[in-house]
This record gives C-alpha cells, sequence and structure tokens, in this order.
C-alpha cells in the first residue's frame, strides 16, 4: 500500500513546480529568462511598496510638481556615454535670515551650458513687497546686476531665459567685449557661463551669487531657490514636461505585465474550453465554433480594437476585456481541437464514459488536464504579444493617457520627434525595458516547450 | 461561397460594433443632409427663401429621406442597410480629411492609399516567404552546424515585433548613420521621371521591408526547417536515396513538395496576424498607406473614415485567405480532389 503511494507522488511530482522549475534551470536560456523575470519581480515588489499608485497618478498628471526639474534631460548615467561632462541640477537655496545681503558660491566644472536658469521667491510681507538685487560673479572677477526684481505675489517665479532685457543687455556687453564678430547667438544661459572669446566655451570655475533685499518690514522675510537647469536629471531622464520618465518605467512594470499575463491566460484558457468543447461534443456545435474561428480570422483585429477604444473611451482595464473579447475564437483553436481529437479517442476516456461520466466531467477532469501541458509553453510565449500591444495602442493614443506605462513614454518620444532629435534615451530605455519582457517570456516558452515535448529536443 | 458568408458576418459585426456608438447612423445621416443642402444650393429657386424656411425645407426632406432608405427602422432593420452599404464599398463621406485629389468620399480616400499598403505588404510577404524557404532548406542540409545552433538560439527574437525593430532602423540609419530616410512614399519634391521616382521609392522601402524581414527571419527559417527535417525521414526519400537519385532531386522532389503544404499553413497564419504589424509599421514609417490614414484618421476623429478603413481590413484578409486557399490547392493535389 505504502509502496503504491510512493509510486503515486512519483508520477505526480513529474509536473509540479519545483520539478519544473529544476529542468527549466539545466537549460542556459531558462536561467537567463529566470534570471529576467525575477528582475521584473522586485521591481514590481519594489514599486508597490514604496510609490503608492494615487501618488505616480499625481505626479505623472500634475504640471506643478516638476518646475524644477530640467526638460529632456537625459539620465544621469548617460553621461558616460557622451564623453563629455553634461551639467547635472544645481540647486542653491537662499534665506534672509542668512543675513542681508547673502552670498552663496558654487562650483560649475561642466563642458556644456546649463539648459535653464530660474529662480524661486517665496515672500511673506504685510504692505508693500520686498525688493530683490541679484548680482552675479564670474570666476574671471567679472561682476553682473542680473536684475532688480519687486516680488509680485507670496510665490513668485523669475524666469531668467524668458528676460528678453537681460539677454539683450548680456548680448551687448559680451559683444562689444569680443571685439570680433559671432556666429552664434548668445542666450542667458550662455551669456553668464561663457568664455568672452569668438569661440563658444564654458567658464569653469566658482560662480557667486548674491541676493540684496529691501524690506519694507522688519517682520518680512523672502526665501530663494536658484536653479541650474542641467541636461542630465534621474535614473532615467526627463520628458518634455519635465517629468522624469521614472515614474512611468516603475509603474508600467506592474500595468504592463499584469495586461499580458491577463490577456493571455485568460485568452488560453477560453481557447482551451472552446477547442475542447468543440472536439468533443462534435456535430453542430463543432461547426458553429469552426465557423466563428474563421470569422475571427477574417475580423482585422488591430482596426476593431483602435475603433472600439476611440469609440467608447476605454480605460486599460475594459480594453483588457475587449481583447479577450476578440481574441477568444482565434487560430489557437484549431490547433487545440486537433490535440482534443486525438485525447478523444485513448483508452481512459472510453472509460470515463463507460462508468457514466457527464460530458463536462469529462471535458474538464480527463480532457483538459490532458492538453494542458503542450499548451502552457505557448501561454508563456504569448505574453509579450500583448505587451506590445499595449505599446500599439499607446501608440495610436487610444489608450487613457492619464496612466503611466511603457507605450505612453514611447508615444510622448514619438509625438515630439525624440527620433529625430536625438533624444534617444527617452526610446531606448522603455524599449530596453519591452525587449527584456519579450526575451524573458519567450525564452521561458520556449524551454518550457522543450520540457514538455520532448521531441523537440532531437530536432 | 463560404468565405463570402464569412465576410458578410465580419463587416456586421464590425457594424454592430461600430454603431453602438450610433457612429454608423451619423455617417448615412450627415450623407444625406450634405446631399440635400448641395441640391438646394445648386437650385436657384431656393435662394429667396430665407434661411429659416430653408433650414426647415432641408430638416423636413432628411426627414423623408431617411424614412425612403428604412433609417428609421429600428436597429436590426437598420443595421442591414448599413451591411449593403458596406458591402458594396458605399463607406459614406469623410467629415475632415480629403483623398489627395480632394474627394471627401471615404471610398476614394481609401482606394487611393490601399495599392500603397499592398505594395508594401505583398513586396514584405514574397521575400519573407522565399528568404525562409531557401535559408531553411540550405539549413536543414546543415543540421546541427553552428549556423543551425545559431539561429536556433536566435529564434526567441521573433517575439519582438516588426515595428519595433523599425524604430532602431529609424535611429541607426536616419539618425545617427544618415543614409536612409526615415519615413515617406518618396522624397519631397518627388523626382520627375518614371524611373528617378521608382528608385526613390525603393529607398524608403529598404527600412520598413528591413524591420519586417529581421522580424521574422529567425523563427521562419527554424520552423522551417524543422519541417524539412521532419520529412528528411520519411521512407520515400530514404527509397529515393537507395535508387540513386543526386540530392538536388532528393531535395525538391522528394522533402520541398510534401512539406510545403504545413509550411504554407503556418505562414498564411503568420501572414494573417502581419495585417496588424503592418498597420504599425506604416504608422513608425510615415508610410502614406492604409495604416496611416488610420492613423490621422484616429487624430481628427473622423469616425466615417476609421470604420471604412476596419471594412477594407476586414476585406483584405479574405483575399489573403482566398489566395492562400488557392496557392494551398495547387500545392497539394489531394485539396483539389476534395475541392
Amino acid at each position: 500500500m505504502e509502496k503504491e503511494n510512493d509510486k503515486n507522488e512519483e508520477i505526480a511530482s513529474e509536473y509540479s513546480l519545483k520539478g519544473i522549475l529544476k529542468e527549466v534551470l539545466s537549460y542556459k536560456a531558462g536561467v537567463a529568462s529566470l534570471v529576467i523575470l525575477c528582475f521584473f519581480l522586485g521591481l514590481i515588489v519594489y514599486t508597490v511598496t514604496t510609490f503608492p499608485y494615487k501618488e505616480a497618478i499625481y505626479q505623472w498628471n500634475s504640471s506643478n510638481a516638476h518646475l524644477k526639474r530640467p526638460r529632456n534631460a537625459a539620465p544621469l548615467w548617460w553621461g558616460i556615454f557622451s564623453g563629455k561632462n553634461l551639467p547635472k541640477n544645481i540647486n542653491i537655496t537662499f534665506n534672509s535670515t542668512e543675513g542681508n545681503p547673502v552670498t552663496k558660491e558654487f562650483p560649475f566644472n561642466y563642458d556644456d551650458f546649463p539648459t535653464e536658469i530660474n529662480i524661486f521667491f517665496k515672500a511673506k510681507y504685510s504692505g508693500s513687497p520686498p525688493i530683490v538685487k541679484i548680482y552675479w560673479e564670474r570666476p574671471d572677477g567679472e561682476k553682473i546686476i542680473l536684475k532688480e526684481h519687486t516680488i509680485r505675489s507670496e510665490d513668485d517665479t523669475l524666469y531668467l531665459n524668458n528676460d528678453f532685457s537681460l539677454e539683450n543687455k548680456l548680448n551687448s556687453e559680451i559683444t562689444s567685449k569680443i571685439g570680433s564678430p559671432i556666429d552664434f547667438s548668445i542666450t542667458v544661459p550662455r551669456g553668464l557661463f561663457m568664455k568672452y572669446s569668438d569661440k563658444l566655451d564654458v567658464l569653469k570655475g566658482n560662480y557667486k551669487i548674491t541676493l540684496e533685499t529691501e524690506f519694507a518690514n522688519k517682520s518680512d522675510s523672502l526665501e530663494g531657490e536658484l536653479v541650474v537647469y542641467g541636461k542630465l536629471y534621474g535614473i532615467a531622464g526627463t520628458d518634455h514636461l519635465r517629468r522624469p520618465i521614472h515614474i512611468a518605467l516603475l509603474w508600467g512594470t506592474p500595468l504592463d505585465l499584469s495586461f499580458g499575463l491577463g490577456a493571455s491566460l485568460s485568452i488560453t484558457v477560453i481557447e482551451l474550453i472552446a477547442a475542447s468543447i468543440s472536439g468533443w461534443f462534435g456535430g453542430a456545435v463543432d461547426s458553429l465554433i469552426q465557423r466563428l474561428t474563421e470569422i475571427y480570422m477574417v475580423l482585422p483585429f488591430l482596426p476593431i480594437m483602435i475603433m472600439i477604444s476611440l469609440f467608447y473611451k476605454l480605460n486599460m482595464w475594459s480594453l483588457l476585456f475587449v481583447v479577450i473579447l476578440l481574441s477568444i475564437f482565434g487560430s489557437g483553436i484549431k490547433t487545440t481541437r486537433a490535440m482534443v481529437l486525438q485525447v478523444k479517442t485513448l483508452p481512459y476516456i472510453e472509460a470515463a464514459q463507460a462508468y457514466g461520466a457527464s460530458n463536462w466531467r469529462i471535458i474538464f477532469l480527463y480532457i483538459i488536464p490532458k492538453i494542458l501541458p503542450p499548451i502552457i509553453p505557448n501561454l508563456v510565449a504569448s505574453v509579450p504579444v500583448y505587451v506590445f500591444l499595449e505599446a500599439i495602442l499607446a501608440l495610436f493614443g487610444v489608450l487613457d493617457p492619464t496612466q503611466p506605462t511603457w507605450g505612453r513614454i514611447l508615444e510622448d518620444a514619438f509625438q515630439n520627434g525624440a527620433l529625430y532629435k536625438g533624444y534617444t534615451y527617452w526610446v531606448l530605455i522603455p524599449s530596453a525595458l519591452l525587449i527584456l519582457t519579450a526575451i524573458s517570456f519567450s525564452l521561458l516558452g520556449f524551454v518550457l516547450d522543450r520540457i514538455v515535448n520532448p521531441k523537440l529536443k532531437e530536432l | 461561397m463560404t468565405l463570402f458568408l464569412t465576410v458578410l458576418i465580419a463587416v456586421y459585426l464590425t457594424i454592430v460594433i461600430a454603431n453602438a456608438g450610433g457612429y454608423v447612423d451619423k455617417i448615412a445621416e450627415t450623407e444625406i443632409r450634405t446631399n440635400i443642402a448641395m441640391v438646394m444650393r445648386e437650385n436657384p429657386s431656393f435662394r429667396n427663401l430665407s434661411s429659416e424656411d430653408q433650414k426647415k425645407f432641408l430638416e423636413s426632406r432628411a426627414q423623408h429621406e431617411l424614412r425612403r432608405r428604412g433609417l428609421d427602422q429600428p436597429f436590426p432593420i437598420r443595421s442591414l442597410y448599413h451591411l449593403k452599404n458596406a458591402i458594396v464599398l458605399n463607406l459614406g463621406r469623410a467629415m475632415y480629411m480629403t483623398s489627395d485629389s480632394g474627394s471627401t468620399l471615404v471610398k476614394s480616400i481609401i482606394l487611393e492609399r490601399l495599392p500603397v499598403t499592398v505594395l508594401l505588404f505583398t513586396t514584405a510577404t514574397v521575400i519573407n516567404f522565399f528568404l525562409h524557404l531557401f535559408l531553411g532548406l540550405r539549413l536543414s542540409r546543415k543540421y546541427g552546424s553552428f549556423w543551425d545552433k545559431l539561429v536556433i538560439s536566435l529564434s526567441p527574437s521573433s517575439v519582438i515585433p516588426g515595428w519595433f525593430y523599425g524604430i532602431f532602423l529609424i535611429m541607426i540609419f536616419y539618425s545617427w548613420l544618415h543614409i536612409l530616410p526615415s519615413g515617406g512614399l518618396v522624397d519631397y519634391p518627388p523626382p520627375s521621371g518614371t524611373i528617378p521616382y521608382f528608385l526613390s521609392v525603393l529607398k524608403h522601402m529598404i527600412l520598413p521591408l528591413l524591420s519586417w524581414i529581421i522580424a521574422s527571419l529567425f523563427l521562419g527559417i527554424y520552423q522551417n526547417r524543422t519541417f524539412f527535417l521532419i520529412y528528411s525521414t520519411e521512407d520515400y526519400v530514404e527509397v529515393a536515396k537507395a535508387k540513386g537519385l543526386s540530392p538536388r532531386q532528393i531535395e525538391y522532389r522528394y522533402i520541398l513538395r510534401p512539406s510545403l503544404p504545413p509550411i504554407i499553413t503556418s505562414f498564411a497564419l503568420s501572414v494573417i496576424s502581419s495585417w496588424t504589424g503592418a498597420i504599425v509599421t506604416e504608422f513608425i514609417f510615415n508610410w502614406p498607406g492604409l495604416g496611416q490614414t488610420m492613423s490621422q484618421a484616429i487624430s481628427y476623429f473622423d469616425a466615417p473614415v476609421i470604420v471604412g478603413v476596419t471594412v477594407i481590413y476586414a476585406y483584405l484578409l479574405t483575399i489573403t485567405i482566398l489566395i492562400l486557399d488557392i496557392v494551398y490547392a495547387i500545392l497539394d493535389p489531394r485539396m483539389r480532389i476534395q475541392g
């Protein structure tokens, strides 16, 4: 009796999770795919635990949360490839309680100019507003009055890039200093950080900025923050709306993968059931399901998807439902049905019929478990198809734009000409994640296929 | 005949889906109103009427026309009217878009773009088919060699769709190397003369074609090679070898011929699913075909065009299946007899 039990366990363990894992790990491709999947799993756990979805949605759709971030900045590690020391963001804070006037010094040793320079003020005053005088001192000892500014409200910002009077002032001063004609335009960041020569070069060294404030009342106070916007920011850079791309990368992982897994899992299961019913019952049911699959073959999947999501303004999850609805009678049914027809003739099915098992019992307990193993590899391998489908729908602009996904980043990148303007990081990083997903699932499917269909090993 | 029924039902489904939002009804109604307004504009006797009366007249005429065409009927009957229109390609008028010749008929917009799509799609399909066939055959001869193993290990690369490779090709050949155009059909301005025009189109086709070829190359070769290997172990191949036939003869007569039907079947499935990829590829490469029309229609929210393009794709898929059925019948005599 005991021995028999042992035997049963052995047979059962053939398809146990542990057994499969062991076999998968015996392939190099299997190891690679599991490593990548573990990486994604870690990323999902990290995202879900440390970065609440609400917060991500708020940051992704807010226009004010990113004012102090540069526009279209490459990721920090990108600088290694460019061979140049590209500027990073510099933030310097002032407070009128530190003294008046207050001077701050900061080094600027980068090879390129900053993209923008803004000063954010926070003032508290009663009566007439404070007046700020801003001085700029360069490493070569040159001292300029940047601006004399009357604070306009409690939250005030000086956008120096858009300040045409400053730009004109810098232009006339610098051209007169250089003397010879120049073939580049002088913008505010260039004017403040360039060497006074006819070649465009950054003057490296320590810069000083001084704020001198005139208060109307003694109780008034002023806080300021100078932001010198760089060309590098964060681990994944920023987009055209100054949003850090890593928000969408992080939350795109659980969203995209659950979209892909959800679609492929439910489609495979429904196809399996439909194929089993079709193969087992035969006759009118069979021909009905077969005709339906033929009609589904002719239905143009993507245009209909686009049409539906455009006309009905669906979000990702109702769209997932539509994807499933549009794929349940897919071409997978034909191959699965052929397998069902083979299984149908096996003796154990006949035995089940002999003891009076119902049709549904036979389908769900005897046929489906038998044909499930060869289908699992297809299930795994088709996950990337639906992840890419998300990207396609996002590219056509029919997905909910408030949801941060990988496809969303690609769409933004495309709309803003990232391919042509050289913002390659914007396309490459989400693409890399998409490729990693595709490769890991397809490798895993490939390996599983070899395990459950040993015949393939010979070829 | 069954195929025709299939298309009928597929188009009907498309219409029902589209009309659940009321869009197809709106298309029909807009067309009626435009027609009546045009007639009124051309008839001088209406000019004396005040704009108020003109509006009233237009309204009553439109209601009449709607009733005459049966558009006031309940949806099931109304949908049959839409079906008839779609089948005869009477797709209504576009709301905003026009064809290059200035027509607002959805039909002429689509017919203008269709050849461009078919050109790219068929070229890619034919190239892929023969490439997979011959490379697969060569590889099956060198079973177990380095190249064989390389193709097997690279075959998972085919899960990445063609349009995605397209992005990288644009980055490499346009943004970085500046040797090929990033998209479009011809140079701007189009070169005069047939041959320069043709060459320019060819130059613009390189990248889209390349993206499709790369995407399916390794998996296609791998699948075909496997089919060849299965058929090369058949007994009649051994007999042919024993008879002393040359390897070439054996290959063409006894391996290639019988393995073509399953190859065509798997190829047919990939062609049908690649229509989806075609739409996106056109979008990425700015190829002025149906896929790009679709994306333009999306940005204008031009419902008639979207519905029209969807219907046309249903036809294209049917035609693809029909052609593949015919090819199948030619290659496999057994199918011909079953007919």
